[in-house]
């Protein structure tokens, strides 16, 4: 049963059309990868399907319910790591997690050391956030993830600046998260090892959008 | 509630730890203020009559100071765009952003006014009724500045911005502020200036987490 899914979707970033006529299913306990060169849309992708905008055609929903209908509740089930890590210099790595576990209902220490558990971070834990590496930030925002139990992960390029044992991690956390009944969406360049996963190519939509967009111009404007 | 009280805590400790930052606008305030008497002269007099209006304007801009960095930082590490993404209603955040603005910015300007008022030979018969007038006016300047800082996130020179949009807006608190004590002072009775405080900080504490969310929405599409 497909569990979160998005028909004919077409995103306008500015005025440029990214990608049109985009179809894609994630069933409960799925991975879906995307893939295509820089610029054809996978973190607007993964942007509209986190609810940051909205859509300029089609619709996105989640077990058969449309997400514009109940935009609360995605924001509950929702988890995503987009490139920026959200890391306080001055707050230390067990401070930047417990406020986060916090925002999404889980601040209790259990659930804190769950996530520095899983991103190995447990040593870290009284650092500072101004000595971490630009990987060990990466993985303090992963670990937000794992702390905090959501049934939809949105990943956009997690693999970036991890090295190979973080990459192993991040792959058992997602396997782990799959395996409750929960749903990713992971943007990456670098392979994935993610079991029975889909994947979906941009690039035929990005130039759909692009010959769509040379179309309307090449028609006389009156 | 737990999401309220967590983002108020994190603004906080992130406020205590750069005391640095949250001291620059009290240190502006009494430095601002302390300028006029060199420039109109010490006349006694003439200062005490100015003190309710100074200390209201420099307090005013001093609020203005500290604005900018209201939501940028959480914009730039994006962490304004999880907390837009997280199950707390945005108008929450708003509101505790904007407490949190208000506890390290607005309170130590109280505390540091009457210090002023004296600088400056006010009678200190005024005394009570200017902490109890900055004590209302002052949350509306933090709530409909959060407004501003939220409206110019993503603009270019942003920080320019914010005072001409906030600064014809905030012209009622300074009104009926420094009237209330001048009121205070001439002996007049300065209930009705204390209500028109009250009732724009009622207003403000409604409609700004409002728009402030709007526009937060808005700077993330």
């Amino acid at each position: 049963m497909s569990m979160f899914q998005g028909h004919e979707l077409t995103c306008i970033r500015g005025q440029r059309r990214v990608f049109a006529g985009l179809d894609f299913t994630v069933p409960a306990g799925g991975a879906l990868i995307l893939l295509g060169p820089n610029g054809s849309g996978k973190s607007s992708l993964l942007r509209l399907m986190a609810g940051l905008g909205r859509p300029a055609a089609g619709q996105l929903s989640w077990a058969g319910t449309p997400i514009a209908e109940d935009p609360e509740a995605h924001r509950v089930r929702l988890r995503y790591a987009g490139h920026l890590d959200c890391v306080k210099a001055v707050l230390s790595v067990r401070e930047n997690l417990s406020f986060w576990a916090g925002q999404y209902g889980a601040a209790e220490a259990e659930a804190v050391n769950r996530g520095l558990k899983a991103f190995a971070l447990e040593s870290l834990a009284d650092m500072p956030g101004q000595i971490l590496s630009a990987g060990q930030k990466h993985r303090l925002a992963l670990a937000r993830l794992a702390a905090s139990p959501g049934e939809l992960w949105l990943l956009d390029e997690p693999t970036v600046g991890l090295d190979s044992a973080a990459q192993l991690r991040l792959t058992a956390a997602i396997a782990a998260h799959r395996e409750t009944g929960g749903c990713v969406v992971a943007a990456t360049h670098t392979p994935l090892d993610l079991p029975g996963a889909q994947s979906v190519n941009l690039s035929p939509y990005a130039e759909a959008a692009r010959a769509a967009e040379a179309r309307e111009s090449a028609e006389p404007a009156w | 509630m737990s999401g309220f009280l967590g983002l108020l805590a994190r603004d906080l400790r992130l406020a205590l730890r750069r005391r640095a930052d949250a001291s620059l606008a009290v240190l502006f305030f009494v430095l601002a203020a302390a300028m006029f008497p060199f420039g109109v002269g010490p006349e006694p007099n003439l200062l005490a009559r100015m003190a309710p209006g100074v200390i209201w304007v420099t307090a005013l801009l001093a609020v203005l100071l500290s604005l900018e960095r209201l939501f940028l930082a959480d914009y730039e590490d994006g962490s304004l765009e999880l907390m837009v993404l997280a199950p707390q209603p945005l108008e929450m955040t708003v509101l505790a952003k904007a407490l949190a603005h208000w506890l390290t910015t607005g309170l130590p300007l109280i505390a540091a006014a009457p210090i002023l008022a004296l600088l400056y030979n006010m009678d200190p018969a005024g005394l009570p009724m200017l902490i109890l007038a900055m004590a209302l006016g002052t949350p509306s300047l933090s709530l409909i500045g959060a407004v501003g800082a939220a409206l110019t996130l993503g603009a270019r020179r942003g920080g320019v911005l914010i005072p001409l949009l906030v600064l014809p807006l905030n012209i009622p608190v300074l009104i009926f502020g420094v009237a209330a004590l001048d009121a205070a002072l001439a002996g007049l009775n300065p209930m009705p200036h204390i209500m028109f405080l009250g009732a724009l900080f009622l207003g403000s504490l409604v409609l700004a987490p409002v728009a402030g969310a709007a526009a937060l929405r808005q700077a993330m599409e």
